[in-house]
C-alpha cells in the first residue's frame, strides 16, 4: 500500500470539492432559476468533461500551460513551477473534468424546490440572501453532499488527466490509481491489489451513499 | 434526517484523515525519470545510494519517450536515465541539460515466453518464425517503438529475421518495455521482446523461459543519462554513483554490459 499515493489521492479529491462546490452552488442554481439565450449551449458546455476523452483535456493543458507555451512561462514566473506536473496542475484538471458532476446534481436540486415554496419565502419579506441560505440550500442540501461524494469518488477514479499531467510524481501527483498502474509495471501484484481493492470499497461506499441521499431528495419531491 | 447525519460523519471522518502531517517539501529528495527497462536495477542502485550517502532519491519510471516529452514540459525532473542516446541528445540540444552526460549501461534484448505458451524460445528466432508460419501466433508483445528504444530494438530485431510483416497485426505495443513485460507474462500473448534486465530481476520470479538475442541484431541500446539544469548535489551524487564500480556490477547482474 502506498500511503502517500492514498493521501494525494484523499487531498486532491477533498480540495477539488472544496475549489467545486460554491462555483457549482452558485452556477447550479443559475441554470435551475434563470433563463437566458445561450442556456442550452452553456449546458452542453458543462456537461463536455462527461463526455469527452480525458486525454484531449490533458492535451490541452499541456499545450496551453506546458513550459513550452507563453502561457506556461509566465506561470511560471509567477508561482516559480509549470502548472502541469504539480499538485495545483492536477487539483486545476480535476476541477475541470468535475464540473458536470457538480453541476448537475445540485441544477436538479434546486429544480425540485417547488416554486410555491420559494414564493412564499419571498412573500414573508425575506431578502434573496436570507431564502436562499435559509430555505433553498438546506431544501436542495442532499444533491449538494451527492456532488460532492461524487466529486471526490470520481476524482479518486481520475486516471487520464492524472497520468498525461501529473508525471507520476510521488509524495506530489502520484494518486492511488497511477500507483496501481506504476507497481503493475513492477510487477508488484500485491501491492496493485491492495490498491485496486481499496479504490473498489471506496467505490462501493459512494455509490451506496449518493443511492440513500437520491431516495431523500425524492421522497421529498413525491 | 438520521441518515443524512451520518453522511456528514463520514464526509468528517474523511477530511480529518486528511489532517495527516503533509510531507515537508523542505527536504524532498530529488525526483529522477528512468526508463522503464531500469525498474529492478535502478531500485537496488538507490537503496544502496541510501545507505552509503544517507540520502533517499524518488524514481519515477516511463518510457523514454514519454519521460523526455515530460521533461520538455516542465516536469520537475533532475536526473534522467535514458533507454538510447537520441532522447538525451534532444534535450541537450534544446539546452535542458547540464551536459552531455554518459552512457551508463548497454541494454540486452531477450525473447520470452510464458508457461505454457506454445512458443519455444531461441536467439535466432526460428521458433517464433515457425509458429507465425503455422498462425499460432495470437498476440506477441513489444514495446511501442515510438516511446521506447526497447520497442526500435524489438522491431530491428523482427525485421532482420524476417518476420516483422507477418507478426505485425498481431503485435500488442506496451507503452514501456515494463508493459510489454507485464503483456507477455499474463494475458494472451505467446511472448514478447523484452528487457534481460527485467526477466533476471528476483521480483519477475520464475514465469516462464527467455533467449538472449544476440547484440550483432540491433543497434546498441546504449543507454545515456543526463543530469538536468535543476539537479541538486543530491541528484549530482546520485549521477555520479551510478558510474562507481558498485553500481556497475549491480547494472552487470542485471544482464546489462558497462562500458568501459
Amino acid at each position: 500500500m502506498d500511503w502517500s499515493a492514498l493521501r494525494v489521492s484523499l487531498w486532491l479529491g477533498t480540495g477539488t470539492i472544496l475549489v467545486l462546490l460554491p462555483l457549482g452552488i452558485w452556477f447550479g442554481r443559475v441554470l435551475a432559476y434563470r433563463h437566458f439565450r445561450g442556456k442550452l449551449l452553456v449546458e452542453a458546455l458543462v456537461t463536455i468533461p462527461l463526455i469527452l476523452p480525458p486525454t484531449v483535456l490533458g492535451f490541452y493543458l499541456l499545450v496551453t500551460f506546458g513550459a513550452r507555451s507563453p502561457l506556461g512561462r509566465a506561470f511560471q514566473a509567477v508561482i516559480g513551477h509549470p502548472l502541469p506536473f504539480s499538485f495545483e496542475g492536477l487539483l486545476f484538471a480535476s476541477a475541470i473534468a468535475n464540473i458536470p458532476f457538480v453541476v448537475q446534481p445540485i441544477q436538479r436540486g434546486f429544480e425540485a424546490i417547488s416554486p410555491d415554496v420559494r414564493d412564499a419565502a419571498a412573500c414573508c419579506g425575506l431578502s434573496p440572501w436570507q431564502r436562499f441560505l435559509r430555505i433553498e440550500l438546506p431544501l436542495a442540501w442532499p444533491s449538494v453532499l451527492t456532488a460532492a461524494i461524487l466529486t471526490f469518488a470520481h476524482t479518486l477514479g481520475e486516471f487520464g488527466v492524472v497520468l498525461m499531467v501529473g508525471g507520476n510524481l510521488p509524495g506530489e501527483t502520484r494518486t492511488l490509481s497511477i500507483a496501481i498502474y506504476d507497481r503493475m509495471q513492477a510487477f508488484d501484484d500485491r501491492s496493485a491489489g491492495i490498491m485496486a481493492a481499496t479504490l473498489l470499497v471506496v467505490a462501493t461506499i459512494t455509490l451506496m451513499v449518493t443511492t440513500i441521499l437520491s431516495r431523500q431528495v425524492n421522497s421529498r419531491r413525491g | 434526517m438520521r441518515s443524512h447525519r451520518t453522511c456528514v460523519h463520514v464526509l468528517l471522518a474523511i477530511v480529518l484523515c486528511l489532517a495527516w502531517p503533509a510531507q515537508s517539501t523542505a527536504q524532498k529528495p530529488p525526483t529522477i525519470a528512468a526508463a522503464a527497462n531500469l525498474n529492478f536495477v535502478l531500485k537496488e542502485v538507490a537503496n544502496a545510494f541510501a545507505a552509503a550517502r544517507g540520502t533517499r532519491v524518488d524514481l519515477v519510471f516511463g518510457a523514454s519517450g514519454t519521460l523526455t516529452r515530460q521533461i520538455r514540459d516542465g516536469a520537475p525532473f533532475e536526473l534522467f536515465l535514458s533507454a538510447d542516446e537520441d532522447f538525451p541528445n534532444q534535450l541537450n540540444a534544446a539546452g535542458l541539460t547540464r551536459d552531455a552526460g554518459a552512457v551508463y549501461a548497454i541494454g540486452r534484448l531477450v525473447v520470452f515466453a510464458p508457461k505454457g505458451s506454445p512458443l519455444t524460445v531461441d536467439e535466432r528466432l526460428e521458433g517464433l518464425a515457425r509458429l507465425v508460419k503455422a498462425g499460432g501466433v495470437s498476440r506477441f508483445a513489444i514495446a511501442n517503438p515510438a516511446v521506447a528504444p526497447y520497442g526500435e530494438a524489438a522491431e530491428a530485431v523482427l525485421r532482420k529475421r524476417g518476420v516483422w510483416d507477418a507478426i505485425r497485426p498481431r503485435l500488442v505495443l506496451g507503452d514501456t518495455i515494463a508493459q510489454a513485460a507485464q503483456f507477455a507474462t499474463t494475458g494472451n500473448a505467446v511472448g514478447g521482446l523484452i528487457a534481460y534486465s527485467l526477466v533476471v530481476a528476483p521480483d519477475f520470479g520464475d514465469r516462464g523461459t527467455y533467449a538472449v538475442i544476440p547484440d550483432a541484431d540491433y543497434p546498441p541500446l546504449r543507454q545515456r543519462m543526463v543530469l538536468l539544469k535543476r539537479a541538486s548535489p543530491t541528484a549530482t551524487q546520485f549521477y555520479q554513483y551510478v558510474l562507481s564500480d558498485a553500481a556497475r556490477a549491480m547494472f552487470r547482474k542485471y544482464g546489462y554490459a558497462v562500458p568501459q
